[in-house]
């Protein structure tokens, strides 16, 4: 199963890669992460998507957990979350294939931010599985380049 | 007084009280020897080799109970280290490892001697640190022994830049504690979990205790002796716990896993109820793990979340230190009654009587096993033990019977060849008064024969115990039974003269080759209290460990020796190792 988990840790050099060679070295997947920092300049917040059964995902967040710099591990897919994920997609535009275009960029609220002769780059913010939709929908040939920032995400409730 | 970062960095290690360093001098850390230099508080081990000292200090830490303290220098003093640094993080053993970096201005300029030791090892310790700035000494040492001795221990790295050593500042007192809030150390265990526990073990009618490393680095061997007791159940040890419950009392059942005993194995296959304290579940201790415990309830105690329903899911989790859990415990099993196990246990002596560890004398050999036997009859069961690692190692688990903690010296995680000299050197200073014997063979010793030099510059006596079979053994032993006796690179052809060998570097050897020798060599080397005596003994070539579970099996399927044949492993079992 998916999960989001979301990883609060000391924004110290090296911390990234200590959570990237745990996860390498002790074989858990990673379908994306993203790191930032947060509003205290000493702390980053970390996304990871991973995929795994129960007792995988026990044993990432228990890892996690046992890493020095790390100070608090969510699995936000225990808890009711927002996720989102940011898509700039730069897409082959003539006249066969714009109001097509223009359509799915419609269909799915997103926004042109660049427009040149031949191409848009389009803006779009949303669930991954949606943005996997409108991209599907645009149809590969169309599709020029893709950049994803992977999730991010936050737990709906107040945290204790 | 202004100082430079090399003298901070010394004054922080004799404020933290560390008596002994094993190191070796290098470009990077020339100041920091200059500074240890006119420093009288602590001793400098200079070894020969960088994974020699790491393995002295883990040996003296495994010993004393200390934080071993290793100083190497940049690139390949770091390098060299990280056998010994993975050694001691696969077993938990508190260790702080100082390693010089090349100046920073120069860092990630592929300068002389520059390796990022950060990276290379980060995933054999369990924290690491890069000094940018003199003012983060004080602290990061603060914080590498406060990480590296508490909660599940481990070794700890310091990497400091050359020019970081030869800055200077106006001195500032030692921190006297240190504040990491994302480092928590484990407080009491849930009571819930405890009662729940409680209530499990008195009804159970099966009940066995599997306890391990946990309970010698907890120090918990005190109450892990009272709680068995009290409770007049089985125990069995893994290869790490060796000590903490002694091996000659009745309720020991010995060791279990791949080589443990016949009644251990059967008895963890056959219970209702397993107490796991201080233990990780190794692959070498509950063979295939699909058929583990079969029909037991399974508590586990550890210190470290991560330990628990890793290799194996249990019914009771309880996080904490194992001695304050077994205080908890006996606390509330005395107002509790508990099921008689007397059925019970006579099905354990009826295992017992098999006698799994029995083995053939042969005419003309020495047995290692009888060797072992014998060692353990000269030193009376009081001499710390080191060990290599392969045949010899699991011999000297089996038949040297510790009845005391931290007597016992092995590399059980990483099974590391040539930790058992540099370890036992690293005992020796920790308990000087008494006898240190180093239980290896002509395989392992190889790996690190330059520290005999070493334990005659420092006066470190270690009877070393060389059971040289001409092969390397476990090697040999597993193309005999899995790959049609093709011994692929097992047999090594040039020996040394390891008594020449020993006497080139000032020790005394005896080579032993009847076993009518045998037990006066012994006594002989032990009455020799200040000098190192490497005995080399000729030991039978064709013998393997037993009892075995081959890999793929579980353990109520052991193969004793003389008694069952052994036949090839499954292709499944072929891929465990």
């Amino acid at each position: 199963m998916r999960h989001i988990i979301s990883v609060l840790l000391e924004n110290e050099a090296g911390a990234l890669s200590r959570v990237a060679g745990l996860f390498s070295a002790r074989g858990f997947n990673i379908e994306s992460l993203t790191v930032a920092a947060t509003n205290d300049s000493t702390l980053s917040r970390m996304t990871i998507v991973s995929i795994g059964d129960d007792g995988i995902i026990e044993q990432i967040v228990k890892q996690l957990n046992k890493l020095i710099d790390v100070v608090k591990v969510t699995d936000l897919t225990a808890t009711e979350h927002i996720e989102r994920e940011l898509l700039l997609v730069k897409v082959n535009v003539n006249q066969q294939t714009q109001a097509d275009i223009d359509k799915q960029i419609d269909v799915f609220s997103c926004k042109i931010v660049d427009v040149s002769e031949d191409t848009y780059t389009i803006e779009m913010a949303g669930k991954s599985q949606k943005i996997s939709d409108f991209l599907e929908s645009l149809g590969a040939s169309k599709i020029l380049e893709v950049s994803r920032t992977g999730v991010t995400g936050v737990c709906m409730k107040r945290e204790n | 007084m202004k100082l430079n970062g090399a003298q901070i960095l010394i004054n922080s290690l004799k404020s933290e009280g560390v008596k002994y360093i094993f190191g070796y001098p290098g470009g990077a850390v020339l100041h920091i020897y200059d500074a240890l230099n006119a420093c009288n508080e602590i001793e400098h081990i200079l070894v020969r080799h960088e994974q020699g000292a790491t393995h002295a200090a883990d040996g003296y830490a495994r010993v004393s109970g200390k934080c071993g303290v290793t100083l190497v220098t940049s690139g390949p003093g770091i390098t060299n280290a990280v056998t010994g640094i993975a050694t001691a993080y696969m077993d938990s053993i508190p260790m702080v490892i100082i390693s010089g970096q090349v100046p920073s201005a120069l860092i990630g300029n592929d300068a002389f001697q520059e390796v990022d030791a950060v990276g290379i090892t980060r995933s054999c310790v369990k924290h690491n640190f890069l000094i940018k700035d003199i003012n983060q000494i004080t602290n990061t040492i603060k914080k590498a022994f406060h990480i590296a001795t508490t909660g599940r221990p481990g070794p700890v790295l310091i990497d400091i830049p050359k020019d970081i050593t030869i800055a200077t500042i106006e001195s500032k007192p030692y921190p006297n504690s240190v504040k990491m809030r994302s480092y928590q150390i484990p407080s009491r265990a849930d009571s819930a979990q405890i009662n729940t526990a409680v209530d499990l073990i008195a009804s159970a009618k099966r009940p066995i205790i599997y306890s391990g490393g946990g309970c010698i680095i907890g120090n918990a061997d005190f109450e892990l002796r009272a709680f068995t007791r009290q409770l007049g159940f089985p125990i069995t040890q893994t290869l790490m716990g060796l000590g903490a419950y002694p091996a000659t009392d009745k309720q020991s059942l010995g060791m279990l896993g791949m080589h443990g005993t016949y009644e251990a194995n059967m008895a963890m296959h056959g219970a209702d109820c397993v107490i796991a304290l201080g233990v990780r579940f190794d692959d070498r201790v509950t063979a295939n793990v699909d058929k583990f415990c079969p029909d037991a309830k399974i508590i586990h105690i550890d210190i470290d979340p991560s330990s628990i329903a890793k290799n194996v899911s249990v019914d009771i989790a309880i996080v904490g230190d194992v001695k304050s859990v077994l205080n908890d415990l006996i606390i509330k099993m005395k107002t509790k009654s508990i099921q008689d196990i007397s059925f019970w246990w006579s099905q354990i002596d009826q295992w017992r009587s098999i006698d799994s560890l029995a083995y053939q004398n042969k005419s003309g050999v020495i047995k290692p096993q009888t060797v072992i036997e014998t060692l353990y009859e000269v030193t009376k069961g009081n001499a710390i033990v080191a060990s290599d690692v392969g045949q010899h190692q699991m011999w000297a688990a089996q038949y040297y019977q510790f009845d005391q903690p931290r007597r016992w010296i092995s590399s059980g995680g990483l099974g590391t060849m040539g930790f058992g000299l540099p370890a036992a050197m690293g005992a020796k200073l920790a308990k000087p008064e008494l006898d240190v014997a180093c239980i290896t063979s002509e395989g392992s010793i190889q790996m690190m024969t330059q520290e005999l030099s070493t334990m005659l510059q420092y006066a470190t006596p270690v009877k070393i115990v060389n059971l040289n079979n001409g092969y390397l053994g476990m090697v040999r032993q597993w193309q005999e039974f899995f790959y049609d006796k093709r011994y692929s690179m097992s047999y090594m052809d040039a020996l040394p003269d390891f008594v020449k060998l020993s006497e080139s570097y000032g020790h005394i050897g005896i080579k032993v080759e009847k076993e009518l020798d045998l037990k006066p060599a012994l006594i002989e080397a032990f009455k020799q209290k200040d000098r190192t005596v490497f005995l080399d003994i000729l030991t039978d070539p064709t013998e393997n460990v037993f009892p075995m579970i081959p890999s793929g099996a579980g353990h109520h399927e052991m193969l004793l020796t003389g008694r069952d044949e052994m036949t090839s492993t499954n292709d499944e079992g072929l891929n465990l190792v």
